[in-house]
C-alpha cells in the first residue's frame, strides 16, 4: 500500500502488495498513464473514485467528481480528445446512464477507459448480468473492446492493457469488473515501471490545413490525431461525417464510415481477442467462463479429474469481440462446452452459435447473487456428461 | 463584376455555405454578432474550441473554422469541462439552444455554474424546440400553444438568468437578436470574461414559433413579438413584479470575479489519510 509521502507521488508502485481490487484499477491505470478520471459515486466502485482523488492530483493528473455519469462520460471524451488519457468507474446502473457518451466517443474514434463494476439490481451482490449491455449498451453500429479480468492481478494487468487498446484502437474499452473481485483483498505484483508496456496514440505530422481527423493511417487503419485547441479545426460529430469532419449525409459517407469504425476492432481480433486454456489438450469437456466465475470453474476442473473426467476450462480474458477462433478451436476438440456464468444465461448464445455441429453444449447458470460453487458447477458438469 | 465578400468570412468554414438555417431565423444574427465581436477584440475562433449540442442553434459551430464538437444533447458542458479541466488554456465557447441548455443539459449548466468553469455560453432561446418542429420548451411562456401544447403552454417558463445567477455564474446578460449592437458590446464583454458567462440571446423562430404560437411565419411578427416584450433592465428596476410579468429584461445582471474551476490540483500530500 501507497503509505509514504514519496510512494504517494509515483505513477508506478513497484512491489508486490496485498491490495483491494478496486484499488488495483487505479495503480494499473496510473501505470498505464492515466491523467484525466472523472466520476459519480456508486457502490461498489467509490473506493477507484476515493483512491483516484488522492493519487491523481499527486502525479499531475485532473480528478473530476461529476454531477451525474453523463458529466463523467463526456468529460472522458472532452478531456481525451484534448489530448488525455482519460478512465471513468460506475457500477451497473451507472453504466447504463453512460450508454449515449459511449456511443458519442465511438463515433468520433475518442480512446477512453470505463470500468463496470457489476453488481445487481441495486444491491451490491456478484453478477454478471451485464456481459450483453456492455457491449450493446449504446445505440447505433459500434464494436466495444471489453475486458474480463478474475483476480486483483488482473485487474491491474487488465487496466494496463485496456488503456493501450483505447489508445492504439481510438474506441472506448470498458473493464468489466465485478463485486466479488472489485471488494477482495489479493496479492498484487506491480512490475518496475520499465517493464510495463505503453502504447500511446499516434499524433499526426501533417500540417493543420492537410489534415483529416477521420482518414485512416494507411498503415493502421486509425485515424491519426490532433488534440483540440490547436488549430487543426478539426469537427468531432456524432452525426454521420466525413473524412474532415464535416456533417455528410451521403449513404456510401456513412456506410464507408462505420464499415472502418467497426473493422478496425473486428479486423484486429488476433490482437484484441485473448484467452488462457487449462488442461484443455486432452479434454472432453470444456468449461466456458469469463470473470470471477473462472474461480470455481478452475476447482470444479480438478474435482472432476479426480473422478476421471477429463475437464478442461477456457478463460476468455476477452468478452467482446468474441474470441471467436479460440472458441471454434475448443469446440473442434471437445465433446462438450459449458458455459459458466452468474446470469440467467447470456453469454452462453455466443458459444452455443460457433460451437453448433461441431460439440454438444450446455450452461450452467446462477443468478442470485452468489459466484458459483465448485461443488454446483461440477454437480452441472456430471449431470451433462453422460 | 467581382462581388463584395463580407469581411468575417474568413472564419467561416470552407464550402459549408449556404448554411441550413430557415430565412429569418435569429440563428444567423447570433453568428454574425459573435463573429463581429471576435474580429473587433481581435481573437480568433479558428483557435477555439466551439461546441453546439443537438439542435438549431448547435448547428452555429459547424459553420465556424476551429475545432468543434456537437451531436449529443445537451452534453456541451459536460465536454467542456473535460477540455478545460485538461486544457485550461483552450477558449471554449458553447452555442446551445433553450431546450438543450435548460432542458435535457439543465444539472450541467448549474453545475457548471456553480464551479465557475471558465467557458462562454450563448443560449438562443427561441422559446421552443424547433429543430423537431415547435414542441413546448422549458422557456415557452405560459399559455402559448406549441404542437405539444395545442391547448396553451401549462407550465410557467424558466428564467436562465435568474437561474445561473443563483447558481453562481460570474458573468450574465440577456439580449436580444433585434438589438444587434448591444448584441456585440455584450458578446465583446462575455468574450473576455474569465468566467462563467451566460448570454441569452432573444431569438426569433419564425418557421414554429412564429407559425404555430403566433400565427404567422413572417419573421418580422416574431421579431416585433420579442421586441416588444423587451425592457432594459434600468426600466425594470423601476417596475413591481407584477408590472414585469410577461416582460424580458435585457442587459447585465452580473459581472464579477472569484477563483475559476481547474479540479483538484490543490493538495496536502502529508495531510491526506483517506485511501490508508
Amino acid at each position: 500500500m501507497a503509505t509514504s509521502t514519496t510512494e504517494r507521488a509515483q505513477r508506478v508502485l513497484t512491489g508486490t502488495h496485498f491490495m483491494l481490487g478496486n484499488y488495483a484499477v487505479v495503480e494499473g491505470a496510473l501505470a498505464a498513464g492515466c491523467d484525466f478520471f472523472a466520476g459519480y459515486p456508486i457502490t461498489p466502485a467509490n473506493e477507484i473514485s476515493e483512491r483516484m482523488s488522492q493519487r491523481l492530483p499527486a502525479v499531475g493528473g485532473k480528478f473530476l467528481q461529476g454531477e451525474d455519469e453523463l458529466c463523467s462520460i463526456y468529460a472522458l471524451s472532452g478531456a481525451s480528445l484534448a489530448g488525455a488519457k482519460a478512465m471513468t468507474a460506475t457500477a451497473s446502473a451507472g453504466y447504463n446512464y453512460m450508454q449515449e457518451g459511449i456511443g458519442y466517443a465511438v463515433a468520433v474514434e475518442a480512446p477512453i477507459v470505463i470500468v463496470d463494476v457489476q453488481r445487481c439490481r441495486g444491491e451490491n451482490f456478484a453478477s454478471q448480468a451485464d456481459v450483453m449491455q456492455m457491449k450493446w449498451g449504446p445505440s447505433g453500429d459500434h464494436e466495444l473492446i471489453v475486458l474480463a479480468p478474475s483476480s486483483v492481478q488482473e485487474l491491474f494487468d487488465f487496466t494496463i492493457r485496456a488503456f493501450n487498446l483505447a489508445e492504439e484502437f481510438r474506441n472506448p474499452v470498458i473493464i468489466m469488473s465485478e463485486t466479488t473481485i472489485a471488494l477482495m483483498r489479493e496479492r498484487l505484483v506491480i512490475p518496475p515501471a520499465e517493464e510495463i508496456e505503453i502504447v500511446n496514440r499516434r499524433y499526426t505530422s501533417l500540417p493543420p490545413d492537410k489534415y483529416l481527423p477521420f482518414k485512416a493511417n494507411e498503415e493502421y487503419g486509425v485515424p491519426d490525431f490532433a488534440p483540440l485547441g490547436e488549430g487543426y479545426g478539426a469537427i468531432y460529430s456524432l452525426n454521420p461525417h466525413s473524412e474532415e469532419g464535416s456533417i455528410d449525409w451521403n449513404p456510401d459517407v456513412f456506410e464507408q464510415l462505420y464499415k472502418r469504425i467497426t473493422g478496425k476492432v473486428t479486423q484486429h481480433r488476433d490482437k484484441i481477442c485473448k484467452t488462457q486454456a487449462f488442461k484443455m489438450d486432452d479434454a472432453d469437456v470444456a468449461l466456458i467462463a469469463y470473470g470471477s466465475e473462472v474461480r470455481p470453474c478452475m476447482d470444479a476442473m480438478e474435482m472432476a479429474r479426480a473422478d476421471g473426467i477429463k475437464v478442461g476450462v477456457l478463460k476468455l480474458d476477452t468478452v467482446w469481440p468474441v474470441p471467436e477462433e479460440q472458441i471454434i478451436q475448443v469446440a473442434n476438440h471437445v465433446k462438450l462446452a459449458i458455459t459458466v456464468e452468474m446470469n440467467i444465461g447470456k453469454y452462453t448464445r455466443e458459444v452455443e452459435r460457433l460451437c453448433c455441429a461441431k460439440c454438444r453444449t450446455a450452461v450452467a447458470t446462477k443468478n442470485r447473487g452468489l459466484v458459483h460453487f465448485p461443488e454446483e458447477v461440477y454437480a452441472v458438469i456430471k449431470e451433462v456428461w453422460r | 463584376m467581382s462581388q463584395p465578400i463580407n469581411p468575417l468570412r474568413k472564419y467561416i468554414r470552407e464550402g459549408k455555405l449556404p448554411h441550413f438555417f430557415c430565412p429569418g431565423c435569429g440563428c444567423g444574427q447570433i453568428l454574425n454578432a459573435f463573429l463581429q465581436a471576435c474580429d473587433e477584440l481581435s481573437v480568433d475562433p479558428s483557435r477555439m474550441v466551439i461546441i453546439g449540442g443537438v439542435g438549431c442553434t448547435a448547428r452555429i459551430p459547424v459553420y465556424l473554422k476551429g475545432d468543434v464538437l456537437h451531436g449529443v444533447h445537451g452534453r456541451t458542458l459536460a465536454w467542456a469541462t473535460g477540455i478545460k479541466l485538461h486544457k485550461p488554456q483552450t477558449k471554449v465557447v458553447i452555442f446551445a439552444g433553450d431546450g438543450d441548455v435548460a432542458s435535457i443539459g439543465g444539472n450541467h449548466l448549474i453545475h457548471a455554474a456553480r464551479r465557475n468553469l471558465d467557458v462562454l455560453v450563448v443560449v438562443a432561446n427561441n422559446f421552443n424546440y424547433a429543430m423537431t418542429g415547435g414542441q413546448v420548451a422549458p422557456m415557452t411562456p405560459s399559455q402559448v400553444r406549441t404542437m405539444t401544447t395545442p391547448f396553451g403552454n401549462p407550465e410557467p417558463s424558466f428564467d436562465i438568468c435568474e437561474l445561473v445567477v443563483t447558481a453562481g455564474a460570474t458573468y450574465v446578460a440577456r439580449e436580444a437578436t433585434g438589438r444587434p449592437v448591444q448584441l456585440e458590446r455584450t458578446l465583446k464583454k462575455a468574450l473576455t470574461h474569465e468566467g462563467f458567462a451566460l448570454v441569452e440571446v432573444l431569438s426569433q423562430c419564425p418557421t414554429n414559433y412564429g407559425r404555430y404560437a403566433l400565427r404567422s411565419g413572417d419573421p418580422a411578427v416574431t421579431l416585433k413579438w420579442i421586441m416588444d416584450r423587451c425592457i432594459t433592465k434600468a426600466q425594470a428596476d423601476k417596475l413591481s413584479k407584477e408590472e414585469k410579468a410577461g416582460k424580458f429584461v435585457l442587459g447585465e445582471f452580473v459581472d464579477f470575479k472569484r477563483p475559476i474551476f481547474c479540479g483538484s490540483s490543490v493538495y496536502d500530500l502529508e495531510s491526506c489519510e483517506c485511501c490508508e
